[in-house]
């Protein structure tokens, strides 16, 4: 099911010969909770080490200690056999150890050279830099894996998958031997992501780099690790050998129980129209022209699955949809009624529930308690006001109501939203927007952070919305879920909706290749091996 | 030769009011020049602070205990030690020694508020006020102590005999000459800016300030260390609020009053913003504040003729006081050229958040 | 489904059983109390380390003097309780509007400007309803400060809503616009006639009545009241939840359907009003004209004021009768004591330092009080660099 064959010295030797970095016996605790237990991980040269685990399973707090941002409480890593102390980054990196962050660390108005060179500038004296050197080595970095960057394009105007390979140029600028790649494909394409792969394939194979490879997606670490190690909970639970395994496996050490990898939707029945997009024409806030003529209609009782790279005008989409963002074309109906840039308040009262992307920043109030957040929507009318005089009993009785129905595990209703676990606020969330009668419901990457119980249980409420028979619009970039849910799948691609494909008769193939191209080239000049998953 | 123009009807007005600027300014330079120079210096304190992402509202208070600790010290000294001038510009000890001191005042002040913003990550926009306050207060204070013994002037810096050929050069040699002919303190500004210019962008330091000013995230992971960054520029920050005060008690003038900064710190950070955050924009930005009022003093004393001269002369004066801050709004609003600060300006920086926050994402 | 609870959030314990209301007060009281002792402590040492210039030598005994001699100026008698009251006055409404904004998540630092405008627009009406009786004089001039001080803050705040320039920025400026259009009115069209320096003409009519002692005027009850209608507004009403709101979470806000910019504009406009009627009020109650450079500090100490009463009501009526105080004594300590009314700004502004660096003040005491409403304050002016228009 995997091809490794473009490394294959480096994974036989990975066993023999002495690792070139140990952590032993790694311990980090912060108040309330170990965010690594008793950690063990070896790196060989030229391996590519896969770090498997849910969201907040505790590998990045391991990276970080690695990195030298985190002090670990207890443990020792050893280089090349010798016990080391990494007093921050600029140690981690004068000892070889480069880190590809997931949330890219790069300064938007600075240059790719000025970016790349950071930290590490060539010196044409004590005080100037030596632009014409770090040119220079620029150029030549990047002809060696055959993509080409100008060092003079400011980062800001770079796509992320641009951004990515000036991250991986900076690793490798610093001569990195051991390279971390914290989640690098969560915004990628398979296709893009095939060709990050094709790279580091190249850097172990012929500069002896040692990745550590940090992932939640099993098929893409079965595909490129040499090793996987898996941590659940702060603790290291199992470590494969790709050959060794498969992916029921690799999800069950993961979760710590059968999981089912897929969630059985079954038969959707989809009835009259409810959302129906004509020609949506929306800018953004610099007044570029984000969405381009989307149309799509979605019935009630089906769920339709938006896909597509971040950027591509989905954001844009869903705001304009919900009253956020101004409608420059096009027209939008509601169950037959014109909505089109109806206030976000008139959409709820039409029964349209949202679930945000980020609960943290768009669907709660955390400093607010539990009460205030659950009437976020709902505060200024009767019963929860009166004119401008609040209620509190009503708004009282109303959060005790959601916190019972949606198991909200809380000690109060009055504690506030940032007590919560993560699960718990996004129960919050989808409490008080799936609550009342609905007609549409807008989930914008419903689950993105979550540990997979939580997923499970939106992913659940939204089939049972799609069969109570309302209409579910999921917009996502994460291929899988939305190719988990959906009834039918559209993608968006440089603010087009390219195509409308029916789930059932798709695969992840197909819609990757829609989301990387938009479909107008027939085939992709892509010379890596096939993913067959 | 442009008088030929002014007989064109509304444009006229522009062409003339062109020549009478052409006629006047080599007459006012120095006096703008002057008024423009603590502003400058102000602005320059501001742009070490906020091209590192600390916000600094507190230049006024830095220069007003400055400016109180360079006439004091140097009335101290001058009590002590020999009054007579030992170098050019008349430099005599007490005054270098009140210098100095104003310097290592401001400095100590910027680390308070370092410590406030970096350290404590307390609101940088609070310690701005409470050093503003706290300027106020005490320097009013011991002035008001101080002044009941009547303690003698140490005197003031004098102007260099900037050469007399670079006036004739054409076209600009009005403005250098008046830009050289300016006391110790002047001329440091003058070199400071060409300097700061240079090395913000071009040196190492330049470039880990902006990238630090922008993304502290992105420069702590490539091992820049963020926190010893900031404290050095704030404190060096510093340096300039000390020879911005320094300059209004022993190069401007020879006394110190309550509250004598008048808000020149806070006309310096409308400067700063004016100026784009760089040092030469704001030392233009200064200079255009201050040519404001110049040309208001100079049409009172010699308004130019005709229907300009009623128009320039029938403008209120505080108009022109007032034109700084309103173009300030103007910029900021994004009416005309937008000017947008460093992206972490304000925003104290947290290690420990960082590694929440990538915990929280793992 | 199985509740795992994440573990990079942690459950904090606060949240189990909320304290009761005694419990919280002392908490949220014991820092500011201890700031202020800290302050006082610090204002010792100064007065101590400059006795040899007040008296000649080291005089150990200076504080105590100087302390007593504020004490019994602020009250000490009727009198001076009146003008401690009438001192606070101005600090608590200004108070209660940058305390308002920091609800909002907004600094306004314009709160001296837009003092200054109410000023001069109660001074103008003021003088121009001269002929009129008290009756209508009086809410005629009220009302024009209040109105002045409602367009001046709605400028920055309109501006920070749909331009995105910061209000810390434009309030600084307006604040010495403010200066410029006094100075211009007052010694121009407004100028009266029969005065020494330029000031308008004194107000009669519209004069602010006195009540009780001296200089007990009406104004008091302003602020008397304003305090609980802030407090029913930010706390009982809609209005208030969705300023809260805004200033919590702006872009949870606007997916919950509140009008941000809408409510950026209203609050900087209601900030601006009460910073106008505190100018309105010390002009027709205290002053009594309107100089053309008229100078004053109210609007810089309502930041301290706001600042130390944790921008709840309550609080800035405590903290603006404290600092009414020192102003209102500061007078008989420079007379008694010799030490110059500049002390009450020294100690203002330590009170201040050692409530932001809660740091100090928490290791010497060792005490564990409550951060959060402070820590609403920490991030006010995160967004300063951005530049955003609110949306």
């Amino acid at each position: 099911m995997t091809d490794r064959s473009s490394s294959p010295t480096a994974a036989d030797s990975a066993t023999e010969r002495p690792p070139l970095l140990e952590m032993r016996g790694i311990t980090k605790r912060y108040p309330g909770v170990v965010a690594n237990d008793d950690i063990n991980l070896d790196v060989g040269p030229g391996e590519i080490h896969a770090l498997l685990g849910e969201n907040g399973a505790g590998k990045s707090t391991l990276m970080n200690i690695l990195y030298g941002l985190a002090a670990p409480d207890e443990g020792e890593i050893l280089l090349n056999g010798q016990p080391i102390e990494i007093d921050g980054p600029s140690d981690a990196i004068r000892r070889g150890i480069s880190m590809v962050h997931q949330h890219f660390m790069l300064v938007p108005v600075l240059t790719v050279a000025e970016n790349i060179l950071l930290g590490d500038e060539p010196m044409a004296n004590p005080v100037f830099l030596d632009r014409g050197a770090a040119h220079a080595r620029i150029r030549e970095l990047s002809a060696f894996f055959g993509f080409e960057v100008d060092p003079d394009a400011k980062v800001e105007n770079l796509s992320v998958g641009w951004q990515q390979r000036v991250e991986i140029l900076k690793a490798l600028y610093r001569r990195a031997d051991i390279l971390v790649l914290d989640e690098p494909t969560a915004v990628l394409t398979p296709q893009e992501t095939r060709e990050i792969f094709t790279v580091l394939r190249r850097l172990t194979a012929e500069l002896g780099t040692s990745i550590i490879f940090i992932s939640h997606k099993l098929y893409e670490v079965l595909e490129i690790a040499d090793r996987i190690t898996v941590i659940r909970r702060g603790r290291v639970v199992g470590t494969r050998i790709p050959s060794e395994t498969d992916e029921d496996d690799l999800a069950e050490l993961m979760v710590g129980r059968e999981v089912q990898l897929t969630v059985d939707r079954g038969e959707s029945h989809p009835a009259d129209v409810a959302l129906q997009v004509n020609g949506l024409q929306v800018k953004d806030d610099r007044g570029r022209q984000v969405v381009h003529d989307v149309g799509f209609e979605v019935r009630a009782g089906e769920i339709l699955g938006i896909a597509g790279v971040a950027g591509n005008g989905q954001d844009e989409l869903v705001e304009a949809l919900l009253g956020l963002r101004p409608v420059s074309g096009g027209s939008v109906t509601l169950g037959g009624a014109p909505i089109t840039g109806a206030s976000p308040r008139q959409l709820h009262s039409l029964g349209v529930g949202f679930v945000p992307a980020d609960r943290h920043r768009y669907g709660l109030v955390l400093s607010f308690p539990l009460t205030d957040n659950l009437s976020l929507n709902d505060y200024y009318h009767a019963p929860f006001a009166r004119g401008l005089v609040r209620n509190d009993a009503e708004i009282r009785a109303h959060a005790e109501r959601l916190v019972e129905e949606y198991d909200v595990r809380t000690p109060s209703v009055t504690a506030n939203a940032q007590t919560l676990s993560g699960g718990n606020q996004q129960k919050l969330v989808v409490g008080r927007e799936f609550d009342g009668d609905l007609t549409l419901l807008v989930l914008d990457q419903p689950t993105r952070g979550l540990d997979v119980g939580s997923v499970e249980f939106i992913h659940k409420q939204a089939i049972a919305k799609r069969d109570a028979g309302v209409a579910v619009l999921l917009v996502s970039a994460e291929l899988d879920e939305v190719l988990e849910l959906s009834d039918r799948i559209g993608v968006m691609y440089r603010g087009r909706l390219v195509k409308i494909l029916d789930a059932r008769a798709t695969d992840r193939e197909e819609v990757g290749l829609l989301m990387a191209t938009g479909g107008r080239d027939a085939e992709p000049p892509v010379d890596a091996p096939t993913v067959a998953s | 030769m442009i008088e030929v123009l002014y007989g064109i009807p509304v444009l006229g007005l522009l062409f003339q009011f062109v020549g009478y600027l052409i006629e006047v300014l080599p007459i006012i330079a120095p006096t703008i020049i002057g008024a423009a120079t603590p502003i400058a210096l102000g602005a320059m304190c501001g742009f070490m602070n906020e091209r590192s992402g600390v916000v600094n509202i507190g230049i006024e208070g830095m220069m007003l205990t400055a400016a109180f600790v360079a006439w004091w010290v140097a009335s101290l000294s001058a009590q002590l030690l020999p009054g007579d001038p030992i170098g050019p510009m008349g430099m005599s000890p007490a005054l270098l020694v009140g210098l100095v001191a104003a310097i290592g005042a401001a400095m100590l002040v910027s680390l308070v508020h370092a410590w406030l913003s970096i350290t404590v990550r307390a609101d940088q926009i609070i310690s701005g006020v409470i050093i503003n306050i706290f300027a106020v207060g005490i320097t009013g204070y011991l002035n008001l102590l101080i002044s009941r013994s009547a303690p003698p002037s140490a005197g003031q810096f004098r102007a260099w005999d900037a050469p007399a050929f670079l006036a004739d050069i054409p076209v600009i040699g009005w403005l250098l000459h008046a830009l050289l002919s300016q006391g110790p303190i002047g001329l440091s500004l003058l070199v400071a800016v060409i300097v700061m210019q240079v090395l913000l962008f071009r040196s190492r330091w330049g470039l880990r300030t902006r990238a630090v000013g922008e993304h502290p995230e992105a420069a702590e992971t490539v091992g820049i260390d963020v926190v010893a960054l900031r404290y050095r520029n704030v404190i060096l920050g510093g340096v300039f609020a000390g020879l911005a005060g320094a300059y209004l008690t022993i190069e401007f003038g020879n006394s110190f009053q309550g509250e004598m900064t008048n808000g020149r710190g806070f006309i310096a950070l409308a400067a700063l913003i004016f100026g784009r955050w760089t040092p030469l924009g704001s030392f233009g930005a200064a200079l255009l504040f201050t040519a404001s009022e110049g040309i208001q003093r100079a049409v009172r004393f010699g308004p130019p003729e005709g229907a300009l001269g009623d128009f320039l002369s029938s403008v209120p004066t505080q108009f022109y006081s007032a034109l700084p801050y309103l173009i300030t709004i103007i910029i900021l609003a994004g009416v005309v050229g937008r000017s947008i600060a460093p992206a972490a300006d304000g925003r104290p920086y947290s290690r420990e958040k960082r590694e929440k926050r990538a915990k929280a994402s793992a | 489904m199985t509740d795992a609870p994440a573990q990079g959030e942690p459950m904090r314990e606060e949240g189990h059983r909320p304290p009761s209301t005694v419990t919280r007060l002392v908490r949220l009281g014991l820092l500011p109390a201890m700031a202020i002792l800290l302050a006082l402590v610090v204002g010792a040492v100064i007065m101590i380390a400059s006795s040899p210039l007040v008296s000649g030598s080291v005089d150990l005994g200076l504080p105590l003097t100087a302390y007593g001699a504020l004490v019994s100026g602020s009250f000490g008698s009727f009198d001076a309780i009146i003008n401690t009251l009438v001192q606070a006055t101005p600090l608590i409404l200004a108070g209660l509007a940058v305390g308002v904004g920091f609800k909002a998540g907004l600094f306004n630092i314009g709160a001296q400007g837009q003092f200054l405008m109410g000023g001069l627009a109660a001074a103008a009406v003021g003088v121009a309803t001269a002929g009129l009786p008290p009756i209508a004089a009086i809410p005629l001039a009220l009302m024009a400060g209040v109105a002045a001080g409602f367009a001046y803050g709605f400028i920055p705040g309109f501006l920070k809503a749909f331009t995105g320039a910061h209000e810390v920025v434009t309030t600084i400026m307006l604040n010495y616009v403010a200066i410029q259009i006094i100075a211009y009115v007052v010694s121009g069209p407004l100028r009266g006639e029969n005065v020494s320096f330029a000031r308008t003409e004194t107000i009669t009519s519209a004069a602010l009545p006195v009540l009780a002692g001296r200089n007990g005027h009406i104004g008091i009850a302003f602020a008397l009241v304003a305090v609980p209608i802030i407090a029913w507004l930010l706390f009982r009403s809609t209005l208030g939840f969705e300023i809260r709101t805004v200033g919590a979470n702006p872009e949870a806000a606007r997916y919950a359907g509140m009008r941000p910019r809408l409510l950026t504009i209203l609050t900087m406009a209601i900030s601006g009003l009460l910073a106008g009627l505190a100018g309105a009020t010390v002009i027709l109650g205290t002053v009594g004209h309107i100089p053309a450079a008229y100078a004053t500090g109210v609007g810089f100490d309502a930041i301290a004021v706001a600042l130390l009463g944790r921008s709840h009501p309550v609080g800035i009526l405590f903290a603006g009768l404290l600092f009414g105080a020192m102003r209102a004594g500061s007078g008989l300590m420079q007379i008694q004591a010799g030490i110059p009314v500049q002390m009450v700004n020294v100690l203002q502004a330590v009170i201040l330092f050692f409530l932001t660096a809660e740091v100090i003040v928490r290791y010497l005491f060792r005490v564990r009080a409550e951060t959060a409403e402070m820590s609403e304050l920490k991030t006010i002016t995160g967004s300063y660099g951005t530049g955003q228009a609110v949306k």
